[in-house]
């Protein structure tokens, strides 16, 4: 029995790293180089935080299964938090952008545990339903707190720190930490409870600590491209976080594929990137987002990709093993 | 004085949100699925019930029942198309379909007829002017809403609790496998529903029209998303409850609107149904869920 060809750990590692540098490359020429439009080259910044809205929200809809449709909520928590902190002007520039980026994950992660725990002794639809509402009483909390938010006329000023190397940075360690998280035992636990919540409560995992972890985990993500969305516009008006941006990260996630996570990035560089480009069909585009959502669950319920994730070191084994097989095959014909 | 007009307008109110609330419940009650599109599907009446009267001159009666013709139409054709596939899918999978018809509805609507409000001709359906009883003044809209509403609800306890159909829909709601074992139609029974759901959202529609007369493509969202509450409030699935639900949400509004904190409704809303889920999940008139293995 001859052993089937892979790749070793460190090479795998190395794989990986040298992929990101070159999407790094890549994306700091388009964006820096003046290759692009001012507003396309915006727009590969905006990629960059729906990347990290889709993941975290996969990692809710995806990996545990539930429904929430209150993800625009988190973020606007993180937007908000992030860039009181950054106006505040407390800490010089590169510690305060650490700091707040940290500060609005925090925040929204300590939202996300006190809806959580309501919420998630509550299944499915009642769960959309409450995590909507929570949504909507965000929006009108700082629609109404204008001493604090700006209220309606919105919150200005805010330094503008989401350039493209802090969004790549930040987009990396989110998927990193999804990643890792959802190969660990604790990520094993989260998929137990998507499959078959009473079996593995009756395999002893802690089915509402878990539900918990993963909905702050998801709503930390969520707060934190919030607070990169503030430092991206420069300025916050609640309007930006109602019912329709929950909305529109579903559709990514849903689009993309329910539980994969190269699923979420690609379509949310697609669906982000698609209104730019095809400017002549904007009006026509919810309605195109609307039936293919309605299509993608009548005949494809898992989403595009399903629960595929692509792995670029499995591919370069695979393409091993195919030339080799064929150098074996020639040999045995001699 | 004051307190009487502002119960009359809670109640003018509360009897819409029942109405709407009722195709919520019982669509739930029987396919367990929020019908996101409920409330999209009384915007679409609004624009019927606004053509008709103005670019078509319908008479005020021929108007409201080819409104409510349309909304049911528009129910089983929506149901046909996007939920009957799904029958047998996960629930999540019904509910993101749901949610596309909401968005896919709204967005039609806003191509046809674009985002800004058409001022619907509400003389043109109700009379205006008041009535004068025991020295209160009534305006006619708002006896005419109230008597309606509470027509159609009587309407529908009759069809569901007397009524050989009716009987088949509580037994489909009840256990669909068992229904279907004693002959019952099942997929019929559920495309009744929407039906007779849509029917009420017809009626909801135009009494909601002459309550606020701007049509505009989002109008569906709140007034759903409160008689959704609504619904949940009174116990999701019960058709007395949905009711209840319904005029305490419209007498909540008033009370709302009077301590000049309007702006904070949706926010009250929702907290009362986080509230609601905490403290008695199944409503006010709802039984406990038994949960099978």
């Amino acid at each position: 029995m001859k052993q089937r060809f892979t790749i070793p750990m460190p090479a795998r590692y190395g794989i990986n790293i040298g992929l990101l540098v070159l999407f790094l490359i890549v994306g700091n020429l388009i964006v820096g180089g003046n290759l692009l439009p001012r507003a396309h080259s915006n727009n590969v910044i905006q990629v960059g935080f729906f990347i990290i809205l889709a993941v975290s929200l996969n990692l809710s809809t995806g990996y545990l299964g539930q429904l929430p449709l209150g993800h625009a909520g988190f973020m606007a928590v993180g937007a908000y938090a992030g860039a009181i902190f950054w106006r505040s002007g407390l800490l010089p520039s590169e510690a305060s952008l650490v700091v707040g980026l940290l500060l609005a994950g925090v925040v929204a992660a300590i939202f996300g545990v006190l809806i959580g725990i309501p919420a998630l002794r509550l299944k499915g639809d009642y769960l959309a339903i409450i995590t909507l509402g929570f949504g909507e009483i965000i929006r009108v909390l700082i629609n109404n707190l204008p001493a604090i938010t700006g209220g309606a006329q919105g919150l200005l000023g805010i330094p503008r720190y989401s350039t493209f190397l802090v969004v790549y940075i930040c987009v990396i360690l989110t998927c990193g930490a999804i990643h890792m998280l959802m190969k660990s035992r604790h990520g094993r636990a989260i998929l137990s409870i998507r499959e078959n919540e009473i079996a593995a409560e009756s395999c002893g995992i802690k089915t509402t600590y878990y539900k918990v972890l993963a909905f702050a985990a998801s709503a930390f993500f969520a707060g934190v491209a919030g607070a990169l969305f503030a430092g991206n516009l420069g300025i916050l008006v609640p309007g930006d976080f109602d019912f329709m941006a929950s909305i529109n990260i579903l559709m990514i996630v849903v689009l993309g594929g329910m539980g994969s996570m190269a699923g979420s990035v690609i379509a949310a560089a697609i669906l982000t990137s698609l209104p730019v480009v095809m400017q002549p069909l904007a009006q026509y585009r919810m309605i195109i987002y609307a039936l293919l959502l309605i299509l993608v669950m009548i005949f494809k319920p898992s989403g595009l990709l399903g629960t595929y994730d692509f792995s670029l070191s499995r591919v370069i084994e695979r393409l091993v093993r195919r030339i080799t097989a064929g150098r074996i095959k020639e040999k045995g014909a001699k | 004085m004051i307190f009487v007009n502002q119960l009359i307008i809670g109640l003018q109110m509360g009897s819409i949100y029942a109405l709407v609330a009722l195709g919520y419940s019982m669509v739930y009650g029987i396919v367990k699925l929020l019908n996101f599109a409920h409330g999209d599907i009384i915007m679409v009446g609004g624009y019927i019930a606004l053509f008709a009267l103005t670019s078509a001159h319908m008479p005020p009666v021929v108007a409201a029942v080819v409104t409510v013709l349309g909304c049911t139409a528009l129910a089983v054709v929506i149901e046909k198309l996007a939920y009957t596939p799904l029958r047998s899918a996960p629930r999540l999978s019904l509910l993101i379909t749901a949610i596309g018809v909401s968005i896919l509805l709204q967005n039609v609507a806003q191509l046809l007829f674009t985002a800004d409000g058409h001022s619907f001709p509400a003389h043109m359906l109700l009379p205006a002017g008041s009535l004068t009883i025991g020295g209160f003044q009534v305006a006619y809209t708002a006896l005419i809403t109230i008597l309606a509403s509470v027509a159609s609800m009587v309407a529908l306890t009759i069809l569901v609790q007397k009524t050989k159909l009716g009987k088949a829909m509580r037994a489909v709601s009840e256990d669909t496998g068992a229904a279907q074992l004693m002959g019952i139609h099942v997929n019929h029974i559920i495309t009744f529903t929407f039906a007779v759901g849509a029917a009420l959202a017809g009626v909801g529609a135009l009494l909601y029209s002459v309550q606020f007369p701007l049509i505009m493509p989002t109008i569906g969202v709140m007034l759903g998303l409160r008689a959704f509450v609504a619904a949940v409030l009174g116990g999701i699935g019960s058709i007395p409850g949905a009711m209840i639900g319904g005029y305490v949400i419209g007498l909540l509004e008033v009370l709302v609107v009077a301590a000049n904190l309007s702006s904070w409704m949706d926010g009250v809303v929702f907290l009362i149904l986080i509230l609601v889920f905490m403290v008695r999940p199944t409503g006010i008139m709802g039984r406990p869920m038994l949960e099978k293995v």
